[in-house]
């Protein structure tokens, strides 16, 4: 299967043709330096995002702001999101500290950044 | 003049830093270790961190920290490190006032009106977005009309949402940001539109917050209507010619109940004009030096408040700089030499800093900072001292979304005639 893809590593944004058979990239064309390369092979084959997100305090009108500590499955996104609406932890809170792990089975945890007293 | 009484309660401080968003962090933590212990911070907020706090996305920290963090990560670090150095931060104080003479007034709950004389002030009060009032949006003036800002600020940290369909006007990486954040959140993103033919956020928002949620990208397009009585019911976009004019028979209609504004930045000045500071129209900060001194003695600026900065990572670089430089000022080292203008030449605006020291004694490196005007592509930016080529920097590819950055080195500064220094873009 062919992909247009676009690299994101630099400003310069070279559209890509990228051909995937077999879940393996076989060619690369529009690249313009070898690190389009190696985003195509990640991007066409197994896309992975960060995710980042708020998630209710108990009791407090405000939320505490989390992230994936590494990134997913760019399929799971909306699945981890349904997950974290549905979360609530107590403070205190701090960074760093697990608000959900393994979510959604990918075997990430979802951290908090930011610390609640 | 102050009565006696009044003059009582005047406090000194040595290095007076207003603002506490990563700019003023850095400056304070800098001005600390370099040996000023009569340090004081005042924020308007209730919280250390600026904007930082409400960009709970990541992609902060690449430069300095070598990690990728999320804007309340990024922030924290500061925060942990200006606690540890036992900085006196007085949060929820808004400074009303500042003069030439470094007098400062500044308000608070906790200790009502206060009055400072500063040894040095650093300006680091950020940028704000440009409001609906500075953009000639026509129609009615309903609710459900945001800047991106205030709707990141309302979902990130309070936790509620603004509306459920949304189109987005500008395409700059805090739009591009919200788009997807929205859209996490459940709501439908209906467009992007852009005035100009490109776009100025990052290529990878661009994939990884509009194409990874088939939200569609208008470039060379414009609001031209906006409809509702109380609320937001719906916009009309139309394609723009070469001169940003409306194109008639392109107009799409969207039914939503919010527009986001995402319309550029400007930095928040008002304090600076008030010390009689001597501005620039191009960056619309202050006009500084290669110490981040402007115009006026003992008044330094860094961060958002000078220029708009992408990368809050150049910020701190700064702001390090800023403070460093203020500390120096008040313990009394002098910076002697005869200085020379940086000039914006073809291709360039807002060259930072305006003024360069040609020290008597011996330079340092001197990184200056600068928007390109359009978009080149193979380019070479020069650095002119008159007719003679002083330095260069060749790139695949300069953005006006990407501040460019070069570094003048010290043999190069110690040889500079003295005359006009021009900085220019050649395709
Ligand atoms: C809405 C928005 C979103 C952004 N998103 C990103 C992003 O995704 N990625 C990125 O790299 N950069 C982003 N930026 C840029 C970001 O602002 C800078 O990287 C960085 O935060 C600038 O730091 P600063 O300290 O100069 O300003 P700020 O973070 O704005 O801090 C200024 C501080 O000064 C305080 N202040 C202002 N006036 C007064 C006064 N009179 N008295 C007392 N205190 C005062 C304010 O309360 C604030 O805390 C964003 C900017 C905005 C406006
Ligand atoms: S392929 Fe290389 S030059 Fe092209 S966008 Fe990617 S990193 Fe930049």
């Amino acid at each position: 299967m062919e992909h247009q893809i676009t690299c994101i590593n630099c400003p310069v944004g070279c559209r890509m043709t990228v051909t995937v058979e077999d879940g393996k990239v076989t060619s690369v064309t529009g690249n313009t330096c070898k690190r389009g390369v190696a985003y195509a092979e990640q991007e066409c084959v197994a896309p992975q995002r960060m995710v980042t997100a708020v998630v209710t305090v108990t009791g407090r009108k405000t939320p505490v702001s989390v992230k994936t500590r590494t990134p997913i499955p760019k399929v799971k996104i909306f699945e981890c999101m349904k997950q974290l609406a549905a979360t609530e932890i107590t403070a205190p809170v701090h960074m760093g500290d697990v608000v959900c792990a393994n979510v959604c089975g990918t075997g990430v945890d979802v951290i908090a950044t930011k610390n609640v007293d | 003049m102050l009565s006696p009484e009044l003059r009582s309660q005047v406090k000194y401080v040595d290095v007076l830093v207003i603002g506490a968003g990563p700019a003023g962090m850095a400056a304070a933590i800098a001005a600390k270790e370099a040996g000023v212990h009569n340090l004081l911070v005042l924020e308007r907020e209730q919280n250390m961190g600026g904007i930082l706090r409400q960009c709970i996305h990541n992609g902060f920290g690449l430069h300095r920290f070598k990690e990728e963090l999320t804007g309340p990560e990024y922030a924290q670090r500061d925060i942990d490190k200006v606690k540890e150095l036992g900085i006196e931060v007085r949060t929820g104080t808004t400074v009303l006032s500042i003069d030439e003479d470094r007098f400062v007034t500044a308000i608070s709950r906790e200790y009502g009106v206060q009055m400072f004389e500063a040894g040095a002030i650093i300006l680091a009060m950020g940028c704000r977005e440009r409001p609906r009032g500075a953009l000639a949006t026509p129609g009615t003036r309903c609710a459900g009309v945001y800047s991106a800002g205030t709707a990141q600020k309302f979902v990130n940290l309070e936790g509620y949402m603004p509306g459920k369909r949304c189109v987005i006007l500008g395409s700059g990486d805090i739009g591009l940001i919200m788009a997807r954040r929205m859209t996490l959140q459940g709501a439908k993103v209906l467009a992007c539109v852009e005035l100009m033919p490109y776009s100025s956020g990052l290529n990878r928002n661009i994939v990884q917050c509009l194409q990874d949620y088939d939200i569609p990208l208008y470039l060379s397009h414009t609001v031209i209507d906006i409809q509702g009585k109380e609320r937001l019911s719906g916009v009309t976009v139309a394609e723009v010619d070469s001169n940003r004019q409306p194109i008639p028979g392109t107009e799409k209609h969207f039914d939503c109940d919010t527009l986001l504004l995402s319309v550029g930045l400007i930095p928040e000045n008002e304090l600076t004009e008030m010390a009689n500071v001597e501005m620039s129209t191009l960056t619309s900060g202050a006009i500084v030096d290669d110490s981040l001194q402007t115009s006026k003695e003992g008044i330094f600026a860094c961060g958002n408040v000078l220029h708009v900065h992408d990368l809050v990572d150049f910020v701190s670089a700064e702001s390090f700089k800023a403070g460093k430089a203020a500390a120096e000022y008040v313990q009394g080292k002098k910076r002697e030499g005869k200085y020379v203008n940086l000039k914006d030449g073809n291709g360039v605006r807002g060259v930072v800093p305006q003024k360069l020291l040609v020290p008597d004694g011996e330079a340092e490196t001197v990184q200056i900072m600068f928007r390109p005007a359009g978009v080149y592509k193979n380019a070479t930016v020069r650095v002119m001292d008159g007719e003679r080529e002083v330095a260069k920097l060749k790139k695949l590819i300069f953005t006006p979304g990407e501040m460019a950055e070069l570094n003048l080195k010290p043999e190069v500064i110690k040889g500079l005639s003295g005359g006009d220094v021009t900085i220019q873009i050649e395709q």
